[in-house]
């Protein structure tokens, strides 16, 4: 009898949820019938038949989530059908080494070397520390923690392990339950104290929760949500970053976007404000390749190419698919691009390969009439540029006060890879681009 | 309430029985005239006489089997071994016809022995000299298994030891012979299978036996030193064992450290560990520690000796691991 497992689709994924079975136990099946729908924290997609068959056994129902690599189903002959499978489905992903007989997938898989990397030095961890888990490596967890996770609702995978590779324990849950940062580790009454009697971590008792009167109705978080909440939290958690504001008089640039779209207006294309600051923060970084940078693991990688992510906001969380090579684009070409990504990203339908990657992050808020914010480094980027809504503002010209377009932008950096100077420099050039903006179309 | 030694309370529970129970009658090498090695029955011959404080050959398996005659015909034998480490001379004995014979018969024949002796290790007497056998007997069903650590435990449970209708294996602690306590006036006994909280602790479960208990109550206020609140529990019975009062405690603590003198595979420890990964898997926060002798035939050299016992420091370090903390 074939399997079908739980299909990798990236790097991040760990686990996927069986939305729909699109055939039942029994149903004959053609080599590339897609079999099932799924969903990973990211996209929507078929699992296709590797082989011709019949479908002996659905595994598991839908609505549930599995671990990449887990056995959902059996194909085999008529006679098969219904006939327990030879093996149970294994728990562990490591099924995943002969992907090309076992994969039912739509997309091929990444290699996945991470995985097989040792988890981060014990010792090291501190308990605020998110200890990044490969893809498909074991949650470790004490067998109380996974008991109280279990009575107090905690999702374990947003939880810090601080014992040994990065098993979470008690204090780490008392951590996480307060919201406060731990006590040092040096100081020996904090794994002694943080909890209360029994060992029962009570939320509502935690004192650094917010008392509220109501816990609320639980609602449902989508895989997007979770693990948009993971990544921040680590983000924010175990990057230091600090913030650096500019204005921009966007004057200029906003009559160069109309004379653009008014030459445009017979193809029909448009070039949005977004596109121009794309292009812009692309040659900025062609010219601070310094900025172009990631922290992993303790190094510091610079980027050759300049692949920009946009921050879309889409139903049940964040995508930030990237245009590659952005330096090099024409504003056409990344209007056009940009436009079909958003269009796709909120039909669900982008493909892993367009949003797993990029190197530097815009995220705009711009078009809600915000006057400025910082937002989260996308790790393991160096940084994220947070763009606010373009306002008519007083400014001083050559001694006069006039009326300006002002926009303020603010860059969020890793003060681990970057400096101060270094990222103002970076916006010095982000401003004389979109503040001269024939720069944009000539570059 | 009076304090005496550890020896003492040894003495006067099997004096004050015999004084009760003429079926009581002590049996060993040099108990009599000589007052015993370790002087656990000096006296007991002039005030019992030769009839009931026997002196025996060198020849532990044939005392041993007469012992067991002597219970199996309505005597109250206490056997000493003059240390635990003769006794395997006896283990035939022991093993085979006292821990057997109520089963063998159906339960119409019991053997209400108590062998008692010196156990364990610590005085430069080398590695023939030098075995903690709780795990040895404590592996045989028939034989009740205890080790106490007070002189209140000491007498009470060796009253208990004497009424008791089977064999009991009674392993005091040679080294605390000499360690005074207070002991209740009057009769009493301690009842076996149940363990004691010898210090309440809120962030540790320590768990020793023997020689080990006032090591840990040491140790346990070093911790408190150090804000770790470790509870102390004196197993003082290997079989039967209480299992409830260590899983109470793992399940206040999270973590355990079993501490004990004797090797550490196939041991006490093992069994400790293993009970409460049964029975509290969902209360752990760390794996349980074992801190045993080292695995070596017990070295003659004080040093060497000291080296291969467990340590307070190891102890220590295995008490913060268990609590994550840096040694």
């Amino acid at each position: 009898m074939g399997t079908v497992i739980m299909p990798k689709m990236g790097d991040a994924m760990e686990e996927g949820t069986l939305l729909k079975w699109l055939k039942a136990a029994g149903d004959e099946i053609a080599e590339g019938d897609p079999i099932a729908e799924i969903e990973t924290d990211k996209v929507t997609l078929e699992i296709e038949a590797q082989e011709d068959g019949f479908l002996t056994n659905v595994l598991i129902e839908e609505g549930t989530t599995a671990a990449i690599g887990t056995v959902i189903a059996t194909i085999g002959t008529q006679d098969e059908v219904g006939q327990a499978p030879a093996k149970a489905a294994p728990a562990e992903p490591e099924v995943a080494e002969e992907p090309e007989q076992e994969l039912a997938a739509a997309a091929p898989v990444a290699e996945e070397p991470e995985a097989a990397s040792a988890p981060a030095e014990p010792a090291a961890a501190t308990s605020t520390q998110v200890v990044e888990r490969a893809p498909g490596e074991r949650l470790r967890a004490s067998p109380l923690v996974k008991r109280l996770a279990e009575e107090h609702n905690i999702d374990l995978t947003q939880v810090a392990g601080s014992g040994p590779g990065g098993r979470i324990i008690k204090i780490d849950i008392a951590d996480f339950v307060s919201g406060a940062k731990s006590a040092p580790k040096a100081e020996v009454s904090a794994p002694v104290q943080a909890p209360s009697a029994n060992g029962q971590v009570a939320p509502s008792s935690a004192p650094a929760s917010s008392p509220v009167s109501d816990k609320g109705t639980k609602v449902d978080l989508s895989r997007m949500r979770r693990t948009t909440g993971k990544r921040m939290t680590e983000s924010k958690l175990g990057i230091p970053h600090y913030y650096v504001t500019t204005k921009v008089d966007m004057t200029e640039a906003l009559d160069f976007r109309k004379t653009i779209n008014g030459a445009l207006s017979e193809s029909g294309g448009k070039v949005s404000v977004n596109d121009l600051i794309v292009k812009a923060a692309a040659l900025a970084l062609r010219d601070h390749p310094e900025v172009n940078t990631s922290w992993e693991d303790g190094e510091l990688y610079q980027h050759e190419a300049i692949d920009i992510n946009i921050a879309i906001a889409i139903d049940g969380g964040l995508i930030a698919p990237f245009i590659p090579a952005a330096d090099g684009k024409s504003l056409g070409a990344i209007s056009t691009l940009s436009r079909d990504l958003g269009r796709r990203a909120r039909e669900g339908g982008l493909t892993p390969e367009e949003y797993q990657g990029g190197t530097f992050t815009i995220s705009n808020l711009g078009m809600f009439d915000v006057d400025e914010f910082i937002a989260v480094i996308n790790p393991p980027q160096a940084a994220i540029l947070a763009i606010g809504s373009v306002a008519e503002t007083p400014v001083v010209r050559n001694g006069r006060v006039t009326v300006g377009q002002v926009m303020k932008i603010t860059l969020s950096a890793d003060h681990r890879a970057l400096d101060g100077a270094q990222v103002a420099t970076f916006l010095q050039s982000v401003k004389k681009y979109l503040e001269q903006p024939m720069l944009l179309a000539i570059s | 309430m009076p304090v005496i030694t550890y020896r003492d309370a040894l003495r006067s529970a099997m004096a004050e029985e015999m004084e009760r129970d003429e079926r009581v009658v002590l049996l060993g090498e040099d108990i009599g005239v000589y007052g015993g090695t370790h002087l656990v029955t000096n006296g007991l011959i002039d005030q019992f006489g030769p009839r009931r404080v026997i002196d025996t050959p060198i020849a532990e398996n044939g005392f041993t089997g007469a012992a067991i005659g002597m219970a199996m015909a309505g005597m109250r034998p206490i056997v000493e071994m003059m240390t635990w480490n003769f006794s395997f001379q006896a283990a035939d004995q022991i093993i085979q016809n006292a821990a057997k014979l109520r089963y063998f018969s159906g339960g119409q024949v019991s053997v209400p022995l108590v062998i008692r002796g010196p156990n364990g290790g610590g005085v430069q007497l080398s590695a023939q000299h030098t075995h903690s056998l709780e795990g040895f007997y404590g592996h045989f069903p028939g034989l009740k298994v205890v080790s106490p650590s007070t002189p209140e435990d000491v007498k009470g449970m060796m009253l208990a030891a004497i009424r008791d209708p089977d064999p009991v294996i009674f392993l005091e602690a040679g080294a605390l012979y000499g360690t005074k306590g207070e002991v209740p006036e009057g009769e009493y006994t301690v009842d076996f299978g149940k363990a004691r909280v010898a210090r309440e602790g809120n962030d540790v479960t320590l768990v020793g036996y023997g020689r080990q208990v006032p090591v840990l109550l040491r140790i346990a206020e070093k911790l408190a030193n150090d804000k770790i609140d470790a509870e102390v529990i004196d197993l003082r019975s290997i079989r039967p064992f209480d299992s409830d009062t260590i899983v109470e405690s793992v399940k206040k603590t999270h973590r355990a450290v079993v501490v004990q003198e004797q090797w550490r595979w196939f041991s006490v420890a093992s069994e400790v560990a293993a009970i409460i990964q049964e029975q509290a898997f969902d209360e752990l926060d760390a794996p349980v520690e074992r801190v045993s002798g080292a695995e070596v035939p017990a070295p003659y050299a004080r040093n060497l000796e000291v080296a291969a016992f467990p340590s307070e420091q190891q102890v220590i370090d295995a008490t913060r691991r268990v609590l994550y903390l840096g040694s």
